[in-house]
């Protein structure tokens, strides 16, 4: 029965939608309760410092390499096809703005995401499934003001400081291929960047996107730690979720702030 | 008041399924009662509705005065600065050290300064005899340590009521000795009142005041501990002398042999 197979197939459909639909909602709302209990991690900015510090070390060399790496992928595919139309000097200009503007958000949420993410995503779920988070509670003390919230924070704050990161250490990388290798002039690949690259427009744009990211990133990274079932296969499960639904969320959010800022926001 | 938890005609279950069927206990100011049964039989379970863990829809149980069916959030928390639990496995945090573990509860409650926090929870480490390990990690503690320490945490506030789950699982014959021997001093020099929750007869008889024995979620006998032992109860006097056979058959309930081997009709 071919109408039998077509009706299942879109009830499938339909009940993963409302499944994803589901998880989308609780991550939210679950954000909405971090936001809430967030007092104690400022007045005690130390918890979160730690929290930047780790996150931050744990995906420093990852993000410095891959970001020197895509640069200088940027400068060579660059200079390949500015050449064509005789404008290789604008090489530095396509390499800071896909940096400033895409690559370097995007990209190190997506290293931050499976670096970091996901190690956070496995503390919390193993701090659940030892009863630390239990022996927390008895203690009076919230779980989410004081593991997870400093978590979410310290996630939100190294974000637009490692996309920074990246997209200098990728301008850095475009200078080495296309300057010092390929021989462009080195004056017009950096007065041709600096009179092309908007601060509002492309550098403010850049880290409001990062900020979107980290906040992506964290509130999933925890939520699924702190929701885990409290086995091993519960944890190693919420972890791989943490990759995937961060890397989707990134993709999908940058579409949509993309759009909105080439419009102007309005 | 005397008794500071008292439980009348309690039910409660996971998902339908009853666990805990028809319970009465009090527990006097000042005494160590222990809940004993084989594993499964709902003593977590009934140790989490005391620490207010779990809400029993049917019964009531009172702590120090608080009926916790519908206790708000706040007061909850309130009462539990008034509690300490040891968890079965100590539920030490892992990124902390053993000293700030025991700090902990002080650092969140109290604005003592630095100095004193030091001396207070050196004291404690001191009373279960590991002040000289305070600088170590939970990892690289024994097990009969880690619980040791666990126990320094959850008296760090002078608690009036300490709740134990399973405080001799798994530890070897002398640290169980040293592990009985504190839960009565800390009970008796702290004057606090004590819950223990274990399967572990011989251990417990030895120091507590009172005892209920639970089987399949009822309490199938109570006594001091002389009358636990000179008890003619078939299922107390199998499982206090620890006898394979008795009321509590050997083999699970199963078709009779012939048909699992295959013999019948061969
Ligand atoms: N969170 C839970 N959900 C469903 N069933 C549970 C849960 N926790 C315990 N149980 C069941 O309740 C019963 C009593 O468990 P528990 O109180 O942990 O026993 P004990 O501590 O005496 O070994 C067991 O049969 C267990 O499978
Ligand atoms: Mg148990």
């Amino acid at each position: 029965m071919p109408l039998e197979r077509t009706l299942r197939g879109v009830r499938l459909i339909g009940d993963r939608t409302l499944r994803i639909v589901e998880r989308v909602g609780a991550t939210v709302a679950f954000l909405g309760l971090i936001l809430a209990q967030s007092g104690p991690s400022f007045r005690r900015f130390g918890l979160v410092i730690r929290e930047i510090f780790y996150a931050g070390v744990q995906s420093l060399i990852i993000i410095l390499v891959s970001g020197l790496f895509v640069g200088m992928v940027l400068g060579l595919q660059g200079h390949e096809t500015l050449q064509n139309y005789g404008s290789e000097q604008s090489v530095g200009v396509l390499v800071a703005l896909s940096l400033v503007r895409e690559l370097g958000p995007v990209v190190s949420a997506l290293l931050f995401a499976s670096r970091a993410g996901s190690a956070i995503t496995a503390e919390i779920g193993l701090m659940k499934a030892t009863e630390q988070l239990s022996a927390m509670e008895m203690m009076a003390v919230s779980p989410i003001a004081r593991v997870v919230a400093p978590r979410f924070w310290g996630g939100v704050f190294s974000m637009p400081l490692l996309a920074m990161l990246f997209s200098a250490m990728g301008i850095i990388g475009g200078f080495l291929v296309a300057v010092v290798i390929i021989g462009v002039d080195d004056g017009a690949f950096w007065s041709q960047m600096q009179a092309a690259v908007d601060f509002r427009h492309d550098i403010v744009n850049g880290i409001i996107k990062s900020v979107v990211f980290g906040v992506a990133v964290s509130a999933i990274a925890t939520f699924e730690g702190y929701e885990a079932p409290p086995t091993a296969e519960g944890v190693s499960g919420a972890t791989t979720r943490t990759v995937v639904s961060s890397s989707l969320a990134i993709l999908a959010l940058d579409l949509v702030m993309t759009a909105f800022m080439l419009k102007g926001w309005n | 008041m005397t008794n500071l938890v008292e439980i009348s005609d309690l039910n409660f279950g996971y998902n339908d399924r009853l666990v805990l069927k028809g319970i009465n206990l009090t527990v006097p100011k000042g005494s160590l009662v222990a809940i004993m049964g084989l594993s499964g039989c709902g003593k977590t379970t009934l140790l989490r509705l005391i620490g207010g863990q779990l809400r029993a829809r049917e019964g009531s149980v009172e702590v120090a005065g608080y009926r916790l069916n519908h206790i708000s959030q706040h007061d909850l928390y309130v009462l539990r600065r008034r509690l300490g639990m040891l968890f079965q496995f100590g539920a030490l945090f892992t990124d902390l050290s053993v000293y700030d573990n025991v700090a902990f509860q002080m650092r969140e409650h109290t604005d003592l300064p630095e100095s004193l926090i030091r001396d207070l929870t050196l004291m404690k480490l001191n009373a279960v005899g590991l002040r000289g390990v305070h600088s170590l990690m939970p990892s690289e503690l024994s097990g009969g340590m880690a619980r040791r320490v666990a126990l320094a945490r959850a008296t760090a506030l002078d608690p009036e009521l300490i709740l134990y789950d399973e405080p001799f699982a798994g530890l070897d014959p002398i640290s169980l000795g040293v592990i009985g021997q504190l839960i009565r001093r800390l009970n008796d020099a702290l004057g606090a009142t004590s819950v223990l929750v274990t399967h572990d007869v011989q251990e417990s008889l030895k120091i507590v005041d009172y005892v209920y024995f639970v089987s399949e979620g009822v309490i199938v006998a109570q006594g001091t501990p002389d009358e636990i032992r000179a008890s003619a109860t078939p299922f107390v006097h199998q499982f206090v002398w620890g006898e394979v056979d008795g009321p509590l058959p050997f083999h699970y309930p199963a078709q009779a042999m012939q048909n699992d081997l295959g013999l019948r009709g061969g």
